[in-house]
């Protein structure tokens, strides 16, 4: 008899309350030695093409990290939040349009263009996320492509700002410091610290109470709904985040090609978006990242073998949605967990 | 003068919204039953003209082309289903868009690969080449009436195909309860199948229509695709009822903006501003009108799942 109350109160010390909680389903590991190796060899990239006498592709890669900046953005509503949004090239439109129409007016500020694009791109979120989030499923997807394409083609008939023809931005913005963005690889530090900030910063928000509360909702709406969480406005929120998280790569892609066209928010740029977080993996933290390096090294490598590299492209992506039904992040975790 | 110009107008909405609607109609068919995203459909769409433009050119002859071309599109659907879209069914709608995306990069590369990129020239049959006068003062190209007929023709023929034969009954059976077709005995990959050539051959009739008027081109799938997926949300997903009327909606509304309101504008507005600003709104406008029909009924016009 005493032996048994011994055992319980053994097993009651032996189980204290756990304080600091497992990382659950909900929660992202940042893998940090991975990204540290990452991180490593991106600061290094400039440098080794330099050494190796070509320095063209420092440019291509300040554009993959902005598209995976994009798609990161993308992944945050589409993959946590599971608002499968067909127009986000609209809010990276904005933020480009922004940092052109800034540069012809005469201002020359890095911080001030990507401030204003961050927010004229949330002001935009805001307005379509407060109609389109009162639809589901496939009627959220046609309408938020439904007003990609209305932006677009107000900026078609902005003829003041070059209409259909776009707009050529004859410099790239200053960032003071004396550090000079005109060079490609100081440009690409910059991309590089932006992009960097803003993955740790998604990586930080979906590990907080927020980012739970959004996969939650994602898994199901009703019952967080009912146990009490504004679904709307959460989901609203997060919309307006990951429009205004794009909005800054506009600014930037505006600044790396130097060049801002109605083209740069058309469907079918949604579209590439949306298929680069798919191909990297919906809802994992590294999805944007890994299917825009993916999707834009595939471009890139095979544009230079043929210029029918579209149908190499197509075929590579068929086999990924054959053989990685869940993105390509899905890959390693299935080997992982046999 | 106005009212020839409103008829003239009404007519070329009539003509473009039953082309839409014969693309609609697969489109709408193979989302509603299957439940599948399909982003290739502009693509079969393209290639259908494409084989249309070719064969009547090697033929010299605009009725073989258009009834070879439309049967080799047919099969060239059924092809594609069998071999890559069938494995696509069971999965979400995201492993859907990324695989159809892909076939739509690749069938683009083809059309660009074996014709080249330049538009080839389908020109449309000499008997219907010159205008006919139906008015006092008013006449119309012979062709465009000829596109009307044709799309009245087909939407007849698959209302009739829907609402009278067995294939159409499993197939409406399909698009309101999936679950309780295959229940009842109806086999559905066979019906998916003949679902998709129906779709791909509407899709090559609609080719081959529009051929002689937009230029045939890579890339041509793509913008006319938007529009069909715009109709078949304002229809009514899985609805053919849905897809005829939301087609002749969006064809009719963006055909008389086009025309009416840089008119408008220019008398509100003056010329300067109506030029750039004309042409945008009409544009947008098909758009204001999907996101209007959706905030008043989130389900589409005529919503096909009970």
């Amino acid at each position: 008899m005493a032996d048994v109350d011994s055992q319980r109160a053994k097993t009651i010390a032996a189980a204290p309350a756990p304080l600091r909680l497992q990382p659950g389903l909900l929660d992202h590991a940042l893998y940090w030695r991975t990204c540290l190796v990452l991180l490593i060899v991106l600061v290094l990239l400039p440098v080794l093409a330099q050494v190796w006498g070509q320095g063209f592709y420092v440019g291509v890669a300040s554009r993959i990290l902005i598209f995976a900046l994009a798609a990161t953005s993308l992944n945050l509503i589409l993959g946590f939040g599971g608002m499968v949004s067909f127009g986000h090239a609209a809010f990276v439109g904005v933020g480009a349009y922004v940092a052109g129409i800034l540069l012809q007016h005469g201002v020359h500020s890095a911080w001030l263009a990507l401030l204003l694009a961050f927010v004229a791109a949330a002001g935009f979120a805001l307005l379509i996320g407060a109609i389109s989030l009162r639809t589901r499923g496939v009627y959220f997807i046609m309408i938020t492509l439904a007003f990609a394409q209305m932006l677009y083609f107000l900026m078609v008939s902005l003829k003041t700002y070059g209409g259909d023809d776009g707009l050529s931005l004859e410099s790239r913005f200053k960032l003071g410091f004396g550090l000079d963005l005109s060079q490609d690889a100081m440009f690409y530090y910059l991309v590089l610290g932006v992009t960097t900030l803003v993955f740790l910063a998604v990586h930080r928000l979906l590990n907080s109470r927020f980012g739970h509360a959004l996969q939650a909702m994602r898994e199901n709406e009703t019952r967080m709904a009912a146990i009490g969480f504004p679904v709307y406005r959460f989901k609203l929120m997060a919309f307006v985040l990951a429009g205004a998280l794009a909005g800054l790569a506009g600014a930037l892609l505006a600044h790396q090609g130097g060049f801002v066209s109605p083209s740069m928010m058309q469907w079918s740029e949604s579209g590439m978006l949306m298929v680069m977080v798919i191909l990297g993996g919906v809802g994992h933290l590294y999805g944007g990242l890994v299917g825009a390096m993916v999707f834009l090294v595939l471009e890139e490598l095979l544009s230079s073998y043929t210029i029918h590299w579209q149908f190499g492209l197509g075929v590579m992506l068929l086999a990924a949605v054959m053989l990685a039904p869940n993105g390509l992040l899905s890959l390693r975790l299935r080997r992982k967990s046999p | 003068m106005t009212g020839i110009l409103v008829l003239e107008q009404s007519l070329n909405g009539l003509q473009f919204g039953l082309m839409l609607f014969l693309l609609a109609a697969g489109l709408t068919l193979v989302f509603g039953i299957m439940d599948m995203i399909n982003l290739a459909h502009g693509s079969i769409y393209m290639i259908g003209a494409y084989l249309i433009a070719s064969i009547a050119l090697a033929s010299g002859s605009f009725w073989t082309g258009l009834a070879l071309g439309i049967v080799a599109t047919a099969a060239l659907g059924a092809l594609l289903e069998l071999s890559v879209l069938r494995r696509l069914y069971q999965r979400d709608h995201l492993s859907q868009v990324l695989g159809t995306f892909a076939i739509l990069l690749m069938s683009n590369e083809a059309v660009r690969w074996i014709w080249g990129s330049q538009p080839i020239a389908l020109n449309p049959p000499s008997a219907l080449a010159g205008p006919v006068e139906l008015l006092p003062g008013f006449s119309y190209p012979a062709y465009r009436l000829f596109i009307i007929a044709v799309g009245l023709a087909a939407a007849g023929l698959l209302y009739l195909l829907v609402t009278r034969t067995r294939l159409g009954m499993q197939v409406r059976a399909g698009a309101s309860n999936r679950e309780m077709a295959l229940a009842m005995g109806v086999d559905v990959r066979r019906l998916f199948t003949q679902v998709f050539a129906i779709g791909a051959g509407l899709c090559a009739l609609a080719g081959g229509m529009l051929g002689p008027l937009l230029a045939v081109q890579v890339g041509m799938g793509e913008s006319i695709l938007i529009l069909a997926f715009v109709v078949i949300v304002i229809g009514g997903i899985g609805s053919i009822r849905g897809a005829l009327l939301g087609a002749l909606l969006v064809g009719t509304v963006d055909t008389a903006g086009r025309t009416l309101i840089p008119f408008v504008f220019e008398r509100i507005l003056g010329p300067e501003l109506a030029s750039s600003a004309g042409p945008a709104v009409a544009a947008v406008l098909i758009y204001v009108l999907m996101a209007a029909v959706l905030f008043f009924k989130p389900q589409g016009l005529f919503p096909a799942h009970g």
